[in-house]
């Protein structure tokens, strides 16, 4: 990051009094925060509405295929009757009970996981010896599948809550422990001499150096374990629940309900995708670009 | 501390070697106070290695440095400010804040105090309503200029500057000297300037060290008795940078 800009202000070395060629692009950047999205020419107004041309003909595809009985509907009922599923169950409000109890074991075992990993990242991206200690441990269980805790997370925890929203913290925690750990280890050494010459003092240069400069890196890991939040809740709800879009999921296949099971699939797209956009927009806020 | 003028700056037969290899060995330097003195020398004679000794970020080397009498070692550091060759800012803070990075440890920057102070630096450096913009949107000689900023923040008893217009074309460069020059005038800080342009050294400052041979030592000090505001095409300062260029070995 810090190499971008030096990047940057050598193409605008050539002009002292006047702005640099790349002031144009983040001041546009910090106005747009204040006065909302630029108004896009007209031209290429509709263009973010290009990326769902796709999905629309894939939907009607969809339709065409099992309308015309090349795949029974028993496998694969219409995207119609899976609105309508959905819908009803909306109705009566069966859905909400759902998907309320999956948003909010994601919410909390994604926030468990990115508090511990804001905390074991920092330890070990600011101590060698912590790194030393806790770094080859943690690189290794990264690599153990979600599923495989399952087990022995209903072992420990019961099948109660507090196993699911567990097994959703140690999703969330890889991706915020280990970009933070080397965002912080990896600041810029000149931006710390910097620090060190005007005696800034531990405190201060974490607040004001390095923090701020691991912040980006923070953001992405977040951003990675909300979406392993995601695939683990399934994980949790497949195997143990009596509630959730997991459960519906399964539930589905029990019943040989294909439009539950695609029903929850959906429900599980769309909102792993808002929350998704929620992060990047929180990021693009803090970040700035 | 030495006798009549007591240094601001005293280095004492400083050697400083990186492993086997030796970068400084035996250099002596005394700089009064408000002095502005140019250390040149040929790329790879230490200049460098002898800024971050004094500015207390190398802490291993044999000899005595001292500022105000204090061992850089042990303090004495507290009271040198240095700009780096690049700006170094933080990229994600505007203008205010980075100068502010340099205010002294006890001075808190949220106070309406600090505050002013921070932007009558930023005035002083010629950034008035640059304030809050970022880094990415300056120029390389305007962020260079928050970097020197930054270092008069802190009030420092010596500010050390390691080739800090290197990087600027000819006549940013020649803007940012004479901008430095009022700067140093008004405020009366002692200055310690590393550079590899003889040019640069000779207009700037009271007096030249120049540092030669590998490992570095004071090859020659050469004094530049000429009154300011100096004339670039000066025949005097003209045969002073014969005279440095020829202490060089060029």
């Amino acid at each position: 990051m810090a190499a971008d800009t030096r990047r940057e202000s050598g193409v605008s070395r050539d002009s002292d009094s006047g702005r640099g060629s790349t002031a144009g692009g983040s001041a546009g950047g910090a106005e747009s925060r204040s006065l909302g999205p630029v108004p896009l020419p007209a031209a290429s107004r509709f263009r973010p509405l290009l990326g769902l041309l796709v999905p629309a003909a894939l939907v009607v595809v969809w339709h065409l295929v099992v309308a015309t009985g090349i795949i029974a509907a028993y496998q694969l009922p219409t995207p119609l009757r899976v609105a309508e599923t959905l819908y009803g169950m909306a109705a009566t409000g069966e859905l909400w009970g759902h998907v309320a109890i999956t948003v909010q074991r994601v919410v909390l075992g994604a926030g468990l996981g990115i508090v511990v990993g804001t905390v074991f990242g920092t330890a070990t991206g600011l101590s060698r010896t912590a790194s030393d200690l806790l770094d080859p441990l943690l690189q290794s269980l990264k690599n153990i599948p979600s599923l495989a805790w399952v087990p022995l997370f209903l072992l420990w925890f019961g099948i109660g809550e507090s196993a699911k929203v567990l097994l959703i913290a140690v999703g969330a925690f890889f991706p915020v422990y280990l970009n933070l750990s080397t965002g912080i280890a990896a600041v810029d050494e000149e931006l710390l001499e910097v620090a060190e010459v005007y005696d800034l003092g531990r405190v201060e240069s974490l607040r004001r150096v390095v923090f701020p400069a691991a912040l980006p890196d923070l953001l992405v890991g977040i951003r990675g374990g909300v979406g392993l939040a995601w695939m683990f809740v399934v994980a949790a709800e497949l195997i143990a629940a009596s509630q959730g879009i997991g459960f519906l999921l399964s539930d589905g296949r029990t019943l040989a309900r294909p439009d539950i099971i695609v029903g929850s699939i959906l429900l599980f797209a769309f909102l792993g995708n808002c929350s998704d956009v929620a992060v990047r927009e929180v990021r693009d806020r803090v970040v700035g670009r | 501390m030495s006798s009549d003028a007591d240094p601001v700056l005293a280095v004492d037969d400083l050697r400083k070697r990186y492993g086997d290899t030796v970068a400084l060995d035996g250099v002596d330097l005394a700089v009064a106070d408000g002095e502005f003195v140019a250390v040149v020398g040929p790329s790879g004679c230490g200049k460098s290695t002898l800024l971050r000794v004094l500015s207390g970020l190398e802490a291993e080397f044999a000899g005595r440095v001292a500022v105000d009498g204090a061992d850089v070692r042990e303090g004495g550091s507290d009271a040198v400010g240095m700009v780096f060759q690049e700006p170094r800012l933080l990229d994600w803070a505007d203008v205010r804040e980075n100068v502010a990075v340099g205010l002294p440890a006890d001075v808190d920057p949220d106070t309406p105090a600090a505050r002013e102070r921070v932007d009558d630096l930023i005035e002083t450096v010629g950034l008035d309503g640059f304030a809050g913009s970022r880094p990415d949107e300056l120029s390389g000689g305007m962020a260079q200029r928050v970097s020197l900023a930054r270092g008069l923040a802190y009030d420092p008893a010596v500010l050390l500057l390691d080739e800090p217009f290197s990087a600027l074309d000819r006549l940013t460069k020649a803007d940012q000297q004479d901008h430095l020059l009022d700067v140093w005038d008004a405020r009366g800080t002692t200055v310690v300037l590393v550079t590899h342009d003889v040019e640069e050294a000779v207009y700037l400052a009271d007096r030249v060290v120049v540092l030669g041979g590998q490992p570095g030592r004071v090859a020659s000090v050469v004094d530049v008795e000429i009154d300011r505001p100096r004339e670039r095409a000066d025949p005097d300062l003209v045969a002073l940078r014969r005279e440095v260029t020829d202490a060089l070995g060029r």
